[in-house]
């Protein structure tokens, strides 16, 4: 999932300090599950800004409303004539969502609530770690389920580099490093030959930004051409 | 009129609420502005509880529960101080800081329940009353105001 974190309160003050009226839209996905801009988070913020701006005798109104996804379009839509009422609007999801929302409610202003981080796993409550970097080209089939593109700092496709200590990276000696863990992944599979493979250069033209991704079932629906 | 502090108390009833039990039954002095909402776990207690307390006007808030390791579910009271610490940053970024704390009192200890009231009660007198209170404290010309407010 994506996994984001709130922006600092000072940060987002300053963003809504010119407005009387805002709405504060939380996502209920990703960004809910890593505590950052789900339901609760959304009612955290609200009443942070009220209990900051009425000690400074300014008044702010601010609505509230969590939809299940702010990356579709079919749960943003209902939002369209909910959102003209206010002056602006504070969006907790991810980078995504924010600009989806703003393709939507074009008139107002939208400020994001949170920064986005990556795309990572749940450890545990409140604890999250990087898996993916999106690369539009997965590897894990071959580096036993670890991701050298996201878990070694070097990005490197064939083998460790020479900084390995003990199994740890030398970028940072707190981490293992992901040369290692795939061997031996690769040797508990029992598939240590794939060790032997040459992995050509990765493609990164396969991942301009933006990318795009048309199901093969709809391309003719999106009028796209293999 | 002299400033009264309103505090919320956030306590389990398995520990604090039965040690503040105590107290009253041993007939143990202690400020009186204190106000208890029982739990049955601290671990339940979530932040924008807190929140909504100082935005209701409370001049503090304190949460109390079961001492380390005696929590009857085991670790709501662990949880519940994590809780405690993010709100009190939250509360710091909104300039509030100072007006909440985190207690640990035993079922067995009304003394220090009382100490723990008498701490709170002194440290939001000397930080001054919530100033989201403002234009809403009764003051000693509050009756007047009020029949006032009726008459017109």
């Amino acid at each position: 999932m994506i996994i984001a974190e709130r922006k600092p309160f000072a940060e987002i003050k300053a963003m809504v300090a010119p407005y009387k009226k805002i709405l504060i839209i939380g996502c209920g996905t990703c960004v809910a599950v890593c505590l950052a801009g789900g339901e609760k988070e959304v009612g955290l913020l609200a009443s942070q800004l009220k209990l900051a701006l009425g000690l400074e005798d300014k008044r702010l109104e601010i609505g509230e409303i969590t939809v299940e996804r702010q990356c579709d379009l079919e749960f943003l839509r209902p939002l369209c004539d909910f959102t003209a009422d206010y002056e602006a609007i504070v969006s907790m999801a991810c980078g995504a969502g924010v600009q989806y929302l703003k393709q939507l409610c074009y008139l107002q202003p939208i400020f994001p609530g949170v920064n986005t981080s990556f795309i990572g796993v749940n450890n545990e409550a409140g604890f999250y770690t990087e898996r993916c970097r999106a690369c539009n080209h997965c590897y894990l089939g071959i580096t036993g389920g670890i991701c050298p593109v996201t878990m070694c700092p070097k990005g490197l496709l064939n083998g460790p580099c020479g900084g390995t200590v003990n199994g740890h990276c030398e970028v940072d000696p707190e981490k293992e490093c992901a040369w290692s863990k795939i061997y031996h992944n690769l040797e508990l599979e029992g598939s240590l030959d794939y060790m032997r493979r040459i992995v050509p250069l990765h493609s990164h033209d396969r991942r301009t930004s933006p990318g795009t991704v048309i199901h093969p079932a709809f391309k003719r629906r999106y009028g796209a051409h293999e | 009129m002299e400033f009264q502090p309103k505090i919320l108390a956030l306590v389990c009833t398995y520990c604090t609420y039965t040690a503040a039990d105590m107290a009253g039954s041993a007939r143990m002095q202690y400020p009186a502005g204190v106000r208890i909402i029982k739990y049955l776990c601290t671990g339940r207690i979530d932040i924008i509880h807190i929140l909504k307390a100082f935005e209701a006007g409370a001049d503090a808030v304190m949460v109390s529960g079961c001492e380390t390791g005696s929590c009857h579910f085991l670790e709501g009271n662990l949880r519940a101080r994590e809780r405690v610490e993010y709100a009190q940053k939250l509360l710091e970024e909104a300039g509030l800081g100072g007006r909440l704390e985190m207690f640990e009192v035993a079922a067995s200890d009304a003394p220090k329940w009382v100490a723990a009231v008498q701490e709170m009660t002194r440290r939001v007198e000397a930080l001054g009353p919530n100033p989201l209170r403002r234009g809403r404290h009764l003051h000693a010309g509050a009756m007047e105001q009020l029949e006032n407010m009726v008459q017109s």
